[in-house]
Order: C-alpha cells, then structure tokens, then sequence
C-alpha cells in the first residue's frame, strides 16, 4: 500500500497549543495532548479549571481561538455531557434515547443496555431514573454507536464509590473489546482510573501530566479503599512548579508572582512519588480537599 | 347541508391544526412559548409592511417572522439582556410600530380586528391551496429535520459532538415556524396563533410514550379543536377563533381528568412492570 500510516497509528485526536477565549478571559490556553485508539487519558482539575471546555475543544463543539485541533477524518464521537436535563414534556425512553443522534438496530441496542446493567428499563422514561440509572443509560447510547472516540464528562457524578468501581471497570471493558480511544474528566484531583494512560491536569492551563500509580501497590491505599476497588483506582501525584493564589495569581517556583500562568508552565518534574503529599496540604491549590474527605469517611466508618 | 364556506373553513382549519401539532412538541419541549408570541406578534409589522409596499401578505409576514428572529438569535449572542427582555423588547416594539404605521396610513381601512383574532370563515380557496400546499412542505422539512431538531432539543453540544449540525436545524426550526404563523394568520389571528401550537401539544403529553406520537396526537387533537370549535362557533354565533382556542382549552382541561389520569397510570403501570 501507497499509505503506510495506519489510521490505528495516528492520533485520533490532537490538540496543539489550543487556548479558547469568552469575553476577554482565557478559559484555557496552552492545553497540548493527543488520545490514540486504545488509549485512556483522563483530565483532571478543580472547577472551573477548563476540564470541559478542554474536551468539547478537542471534539470540535467548541473552537480554539489559538493554537489547533486535529481529528482523524470522519471521526465518530460518542459524547456523554456532564449536565444533561430531559425536559418534563418530553416524552423518552431508554430506549428511544438510544437512537437519539443515529439509527441503530435493535441487536445493537440491546447489547449496549446489556452493557451497562440497563436492559430491564428499556422502556422506563428517562425522567424517572435515578441519576446512576441514567448516566448508565447515557453510557449505554454512547457506546451503541460504536465511536472511535468516547468522551466522558464525568461519568461518575452522583454514582457512590461501588457504582463508581463497577463503572470505572465497564470503562475498561468498553475500550478492551472495542479499542476505542476515551477521554475521561475526573472530578477527581487524586484518584483516577487506574487503566489511564496519560492524567492531565489543568488550571487554566495544563498544570502537569503522567501517568497514574495503581493503588495496589501502595498498603496505605489498599486499606482505605478495600481490594476490589485497588484494581480498579489508580492514584496521582501532582508535581507543580507553581501554586494558584486564591486571587487567581499565580506563584511561580522562582518566587514570582504573575496574573495568569505562562502556556509553558507544568512542563517540567515528570518523575513519579509515592508520596501523594509532597507539597504542602494548606497550600490552597485545591489539590487535596477530596482526598482529606475520603480520610474522614473513614474515620466515620470506623 | 353545511355551507360552502363552512366546510372551507374545516378544510383551512384541519390543514393548519395537521403542521401546528408537531412545531408547537418543539415549542414546549424547547420552552419557546414566548418565542413564538413575539414572532406572532411581529406578523402586524409584516401587514403593515405588505400594505405600505403593496406586497403579498403571507410573503411580507413571512419575511417579518424570520428578520424578527435572526435579530433575536443575534442579540442573543452579545449577550447584553437576557432572552425573555429581548423578547419582550422584540414583541411589543414590532407591534407598536406595525400600528403605528397603519395609523400614518389614512387612505386605507384595514379590519384590526380581523389581523388580531383572525377570520377563519372567509377563507378562500386559493388561501386552502397556500394552507395545505405549504403544510405540506413544513411536515416534509419535519421529517427531514426531525433527529438533528430532536437531539439538539435535548442537548445542543451532544448533537454537535455527534455530528448533527444543531444551530442549522435551529435555523430552519425558526425559519418554518415564521412560515406556519404567516400561513396561520388568518385562520386564528395574530394573538391567539401560539396557543393553537401550545395547547394542543401539551394536551397530547399525557398520553404519548414517544416523541413522535406525541407529535402525531397533537396534530390529531388540533383537529379535533378545530372543528369542535367551528361548531360551536356556528352554533352559539361566537367569534371563530377564539372558539377554536375555547375547543382546544377545554379538550386539554378534559385531560387533566380522572379519566385521563387513568389513561395515564396505566400506560405507567406497564413501565412498573420494568422496574
């Protein structure tokens, strides 16, 4: 063959320098990565650090106003959004969701509500889920459609820590029998899915990258999350050369202080700690609040 | 026998009722009720305008209808006001300036009255031709439109992530819509077009398990309004019009009762067994 570049061996998706600006403010800039087919990258960061604005970059719903995107010709997308409300007079179901945005055929449909644990409310309307039900429902009709690129925004919102390992574990699943690339936003700043490839962390900017530690490695962890879910999480460590103030300055590591962060910061410190506390916990960049929350659950528990 | 002018009104009516039963699904199910009343609203404009410049009727309101809402979806954009001030800026503005016109017109005698409420028993039959020729046109867009129209509805960014180019579907949604209201006119009147979208739409949601049947019983209980207000408009000699709107009011009142709540439990109960 003439071509010799597989498109199997060409990102599906990457973004390059990409920045996009509302109303005068940078929502994100500098944000560089690149998601193949079988790849898992997660994006994590605290709100309003750009994690969605980032995905719906790189699947074309919004566009850079710097830097580029590039996407394999005839990408096919399978979306779910993070904030979804069915309107009460619209009549829906299970099922008729699932051919929402393209024809599908009843085996199909069958096996992706299989999946995910949804075939018994194939016909429920989509009103009367509880919100796990329905987010499995939205994986369901992302993945029917059987996309080259799934993008999840954070799928395990109100699921609790079960749902959470038993979705995490349908994740990978999906991109193990299929080998489709996935895109995933963490609500999460520590513990991520423990298949993902490359974390990205972002502040407006991406802050730091690498990959995640899995928990069984780590006693501590093992503990606190039980075994079942020590295959499924994987913890990150964050190495920042910089901290966000509360005043949305940034403090460099050099000691200076600027209004906005420099699109080539977070470059730097790839090597991998044990150690998930290796800055300061009180040093305000938000990077620790969800995990003080799983230690006092515990102390509750216990 | 009925009369000829009569049954013409039927025809109009049912043809009208047939377009209107699915745009209004879209109308409440994207929460554009008032969206709809402006662009309404904006047809006395467009007959002012067609009077002015002695042009076709439907043309001029149709022109109107769509101008009205291509400056909303741009003012929408700078994002100065929110959309239900625009709105209210757009609708009244439009109005005023459509009687003011006709006011600075004093060598015409226009029957308000008739723009405003409507006069369905003077339809003729070349009006019938333009009702069913262009519903028919509507409906085919319809069916065309109907996933990029229905998904965007439910999520804007998971149809354009997916593929499905939603803000021209919006376009098209708005440009077919000043086209039923320009066509609608006459039958309903100015005021009382938007809730021959609503109400039957809204009657139908209680007993539709789709999208689709949802649309389809619309139409079919716009019908069913049309015509029993036209009979009771010739029974009691009330105002055409407005009787539509009363049928279609109290076929929606009709199903808010027990017997419609039965209706409703029981195709419920069938999901229960799912569950």
């Amino acid at each position: 063959m003439l071509n010799y570049r597989s498109p199997e061996t060409r990102p599906l998706v990457s973004l390059n320098n990409a920045g996009v600006r509302r109303n005068g403010r940078w929502l994100v800039r500098g944000v560089e990565f690149s998601i193949s087919r079988g790849e898992i990258v997660t994006l994590i960061g605290p709100n309003g650090s750009g994690k969605s604005t980032t995905a719906k970059t790189a699947i074309g719903v919004l566009k850079p106003d710097e830097g580029h995107v590039e996407r394999v010709a005839g990408l096919k997308v399978g979306y779910v959004p993070q904030k979804l409300a069915v309107d009460w007079t619209l009549p829906l179901t299970v099922e008729r969701l699932m051919t929402l945005t393209g024809p599908l055929k009843g085996r199909e449909i069958e096996e992706a509500l299989a999946a995910t644990g949804m075939l018994h409310m194939a016909k429920a309307e989509v009103q009367h889920l509880s919100g796990g039900e329905f987010q499995r429902a939205l994986l369901a009709r992302a993945i029917a459609r059987k996309p080259d690129l799934l993008v999840l925004d954070e799928p395990v919102q109100g699921v609790d820590f079960s749902g959470e390992i038993a979705l995490y574990e349908l994740i990978k699943q999906i991109r193990n029998r299929t080998g489709c690339g996935i895109l995933l936003i963490s609500h999460d700043l520590h513990i991520v899915m423990a298949e993902t490839d490359t974390v990205v962390c972002l502040n407006g900017h991406v802050c730091c990258r690498g990959t995640p530690q899995a928990v069984s490695r780590s006693p501590e962890y093992l503990k606190l999350f039980g075994r079942r879910a020590a295959g499924t999480l994987a913890v990150y460590s964050h190495h920042h050369d910089h901290t966000h103030l509360p005043d949305g300055r940034v403090l460099h590591a050099d000691g200076s202080i600027t209004e906005s962060c420099f699109p080539g910061d977070g470059h730097h410190h790839h090597e991998e700690s044990e150690d998930v506390h290796d800055h300061d916990p009180d040093c305000g960049c938000g990077h620790h609040t969800r995990l003080q929350g799983f230690e006092q659950a515990e102390k509750r528990d216990a | 026998m009925l009369d000829d002018f009569f049954i013409r009104a039927l025809v109009a009516g049912i043809g009208i009722a047939m377009v209107a039963g699915p745009l209004g699904c879209f109308v409440i199910w994207r929460r554009m009720a008032y969206f709809g009343d402006t662009m309404a609203h904006s047809a006395l404009l467009g007959v002012a305008l067609s009077l002015l410049l002695e042009l076709n009727l439907m043309i001029s309101v149709f022109i109107v209808a769509s101008v009205v809402s291509l400056l909303l979806l741009f003012l929408q954009k700078r994002g100065a006001l929110s959309t239900d001030a625009l709105l209210g800026i757009l609708s009244h503005s439009a109005l005023s300036i459509g009687l003011v016109i006709v006011a600075f017109m004093t060598w015409v005698r226009i029957d308000l009255v008739g723009f405003l409420f409507g006069d369905i028993l003077a339809v003729s039959e070349a009006d019938i031709d333009i009702i069913w020729g262009g519903g028919i046109l509507v409906i085919f867009a319809l069916v065309y439109l109907w996933r990029p129209l229905l998904a965007s509805t439910v999520n804007p960014e998971l149809a354009e992530a997916e593929g499905l180019r939603p803000e021209r579907a919006r376009l098209f949604f708005m440009l077919l819509m000043a086209l039923v209201i320009a066509i609608a006119m006459k039958i309903v009147g100015i005021l009382l077009i938007t809730s021959l979208l609503i109400i039957p739409a809204a009657t139908a949601r209680r007993f539709a398990g789709s999208p689709e049947i949802m649309a389809v019983l619309a139409s079919a209980i716009g019908a069913l309004a049309v015509a029993g207000g036209l009979f009771g408009s010739l029974h009691f000699d009330t105002p055409s019009g407005p009787s539509i709107v009363v049928a279609a009011l109290a076929l929606f009142v009709l199903s808010l009762l027990p017997v419609g709540r039965r209706l409703e439990s029981a195709s419920h109960s069938s999901y229960g067994g799912h569950r």
